[in-house]
């Protein structure tokens, strides 16, 4: 027989379990709470038929509320879409030029086409938009086509080396012809060594002034007398310190024999008017706006 | 053991009654409820003018503007450490007082003991003393007057309930507005429905639930028993003189204690336990059965104390014969609550000097790291830095925005051929800043060149800088 545990008095009841003379107190549980949890029963069971829940072979249970993820995240897409709404009509109708007057629709342009950038824009011309060789550096104040906001906007609506757009509207195009077909291998070294000399040193100071004869003959009716380019056909400037496919002697000597041909896919059929708009501002703000 | 019969494992609630006391701890309890509730329900309603493009409520939870007014004080979302260290100095103060006297807060200052003080005190005005309330307790008949009772106890409930959680939407927009949408029902949905769950909340935890959250639901009081220690003050009852209690006369040769076994400390109990038992994890320390206990010792002619506020150490101290012990000396002033005081006097210090060097403009700087730096036409280095200028007074100002740290650097700013900006009154201006390194100077050479950059108010001279670095070609 086991040693009696010892029950003082004043002790709450016990069960009346025991095992090895071992007993078990009773501090009963409120009664309320057993209808608490009873009623959290009830609950989890009414939330698998309101909601998604129980799964099957083909996908869960739809729940009879109709509640999904997926139409939560289109509803607050479609909220805010209408929540803009307003401010987008006004960025539409507002002359480009005056978006910067109006603090409000300033920013809300700078940051919706922000968004449009990171999207559609930031694969080419990088997410901080200083671009990479071939691809335009927008931070810089060197454009190819312009950098006034309203230049910027029909650059990215129209695209650059594009096809004739709907309206008939055939802006953005030039060519720059292979001269490795048209001039002798040194005549190419001379005009290049020229071209290099107008923004800093040349390879060869010695071929300069061939070069510029060279370069007046065939290339400035594009690039200018000096160089200087010409934006009416995206002519690069060839004085500056900027250059999009590099300012070196190998690299220059491959530009003239070989010619580019840079694309920009035109977005007015794939952006709306607002999107457009917002995205010109906010390459307009970027620092090299005009 | 078949002769004891299976006990349930579960227990009905038992009705607590409590019975009308006077004394002095009860007349604290009456002015501390008065000045919370006050607070409570009129903070909302007191006006503070700062001008005419802030709101003249003193206290106010902007949501919307992500703004807190507190009468001089407007907190900005950076600034939310300032709550932190409120919610810091909450935590200390609760641990001073709880290791000094237990659970003090529970017993006086917790809204649930404070509205289930006021809606007890309206069930006693409405259906009487405690042997009333009993009685129509225990009458299991619905007559016309328990029903007019009950119904007029419940209306009148429902009012306090309703009255506190219309006060708790005051705090998050202007109230004098909002009253009246509220009544015309204009009011926004969320404010109804806010004022709606507060309203059931608060009948149903302070009026029906009352001590059952205390016991049951409220997790501090287990947290409270780790900062308790046997000098912590707590209400309890001295039994080496009360005991053995006992009715009747004392006569000289009589072996009862001072206990008259009346129950009165019983009978006030809102927590429905007996003092007597020896401290209980029910006992909320409300002090009642101390005054219920000194008014019946006068009533027989003993002296008062025999429910006291007394440590589990002056058991030992009293029983072997020695006078009660200084509460000053021996209960408050200790390590202990001298380390806690100490804690929270140091962050309340911090706070209030953090919010007296606080500056009326506020400046970050955030260099544009994508790219580190841009090669203009002319061959000059070009850095952007993203400049947030917080403006936290009740009128535009214009801030100038200007560059040190080496003669060469040319400091502009997008949007504007000027070195000033207006930020408009209470708000924030994200404003591009370049700063500019001609070809061949030394900070466009260089990887790096430390620079300050400062924002003057130019109305006032105010003016407040921020350390960024210049990112040359070489970085």
């Amino acid at each position: 027989m086991s040693k009696k545990s010892e029950i003082k008095k004043g002790d709450p009841e016990t069960t009346g379990h025991s095992w090895d003379g071992i007993q078990e107190f009773n501090n009963p549980l409120p009664r309320w709470w057993v209808w608490v949890f009873y009623a959290t029963i009830v609950w989890g069971i009414g939330y698998t038929i309101a909601y998604p829940a129980w799964p099957g072979i083909k996908g869960a249970t739809a729940g009879v509320l109709g509640y999904s993820t997926r139409g939560e995240v289109a509803k607050d897409i479609a909220r805010v879409n209408a929540a803009n709404a307003p401010i987008n009509a006004r960025l539409e109708a507002a002359e480009l030029t005056e978006i910067s007057a109006d603090p409000e629709l300033q920013g809300y342009a700078a940051s919706a086409g922000s968004a449009v950038f990171k999207t559609f824009c930031a694969q080419c011309h990088g997410s901080g938009a200083a671009g990479a060789k071939g691809y335009p550096n927008l931070l810089d104040n060197d454009w190819l086509w312009g950098g006034d906001i309203d230049a910027i906007y029909t650059t990215v609506k129209v695209g650059v080396r594009q096809p004739e757009d709907a309206d008939g509207d055939y802006l953005r195009q030039s060519e720059m012809p292979a001269f490795g077909e048209m001039l002798e291998g040194e005549e190419i070294g001379q005009v290049v060594n020229y071209v290099m000399s107008l923004s800093g040193t040349p390879e060869d100071a010695s071929q300069v002034d061939a070069g510029a004869v060279v370069f007046g003959e065939n290339c400035a009716s594009c690039h200018g007398d000096n160089g200087k380019g010409d934006r009416s056909q995206g002519a690069p400037n060839l004085s500056d310190a900027i250059w999009l496919y590099g300012g070196d002697y190998e690299t220059l000597t491959e530009t003239v024999t070989y010619s580019r041909r840079g694309v920009m896919p035109a977005w007015q059929d794939r952006l709306s008017e607002a999107q457009v708009r917002a995205v010109a501002a906010y390459v307009h703000q970027l620092g090299g706006g005009e | 053991m078949s002769s004891n019969p299976e006990p349930s494992l579960y227990a009905a609630r038992e009705p607590v009654f409590p019975k009308r006391v006077k004394g002095k701890f009860r007349n604290l309890k009456w002015y501390i409820m008065a000045i919370t509730l006050g607070i409570y329900y009129l903070t909302p309603w007191i006006r503070w003018d700062r001008g005419p493009s802030l709101p003249d409520q003193a206290v106010l939870v902007d949501l919307a503007n992500r703004r807190f007014f507190f009468f001089m004080i407007e907190i900005w979302p950076h600034e939310f450490y300032f709550v932190a260290g409120l919610l810091i100095m909450a935590g200390l103060g609760l641990f001073l007082f709880t290791s000094a006297l237990g659970r003090v807060w529970c017993g006086y200052a917790c809204p649930q003991t404070v509205w289930t003080d006021l809606f007890i005190l309206v069930e006693r005005w409405i259906e009487g003393d405690r042997n009333a309330r009993l009685r129509l307790h225990r009458q299991k008949k619905w007559d016309l007057r328990k029903l007019r009772l009950r119904l007029t106890k419940m209306i009148v409930w429902l009012f306090i309930g309703l009255a506190t959680g219309g006060a708790w939407v005051f705090y998050f927009t202007d109230a004098p507005a909002l009253l009246q949408d509220l009544l015309n029902g204009t009011a926004h949905s969320i404010a109804y429905t806010t004022i709606a769950v507060l309203t059931f909340t608060t009948v149903f935890f302070g009026a029906i639930a009352r001590e059952q959250i205390c016991i049951y639901a409220c997790p501090w009081p287990r947290i409270q028993a780790a900062m308790m220690d046997e000098e912590t003050l707590t209400v309890g009852y001295r039994h080496w003189r009360g005991e053995p209690r006992g009715k009747g006369k004392r006569t000289a040769d009589s072996e009862l204690g001072d206990c008259i076994d009346c129950m009165a400390c019983v009978n006030v109990c809102p927590v429905g336990i007996d003092i007597r038992d020896g401290q209980q994890m029910e006992c909320i320390t409300c002090a009642l059965c101390i005054d219920a206990c000194d008014e019946m010792m006068e009533k027989v002619g003993k002296p008062r104390g025999l429910v006291d506020y007394l440590a589990v150490g002056d058991e030992a101290h009293e029983t072997a014969g020695n006078a009660p012990r200084s509460i000053w000396k021996h209960h408050f002033l200790r390590p202990r609550t001298l380390l806690y005081t100490g804690l929270w006097s140091l962050v309340g210090v911090f706070l209030v000097v953090a919010l007296f060097m606080r500056s009326d403009i506020d400046v970050t700087v955030a260099p544009v790291r994508n790219p580190t730096y841009v090669t203009l036409a002319d061959g000059s280095i070009r850095n952007t830095y993203e400049v947030r200028l917080r403006n936290k007074q009740g009128e535009v100002r214009p801030f100038r925005v200007t560059a040190r740290g080496d003669p060469v650097l040319r400091i502009e700013l997008e949007g504007t051929p000027y070195e000033t900006v207006n930020v408009p009154a209470d708000q924030i201006r994200l404003q591009r800043v370049y700063v500019i390194a001609p070809k061949g100077s030394a900070p466009a050479e260089s990887a790096r060149t430390d620079i300050r950059i400062w924002v003057e108010d130019i109305s006032n001279g105010d003016r407040v800088y921020k350390n960024t670095v210049f990112n040359g070609r070489n970085n």
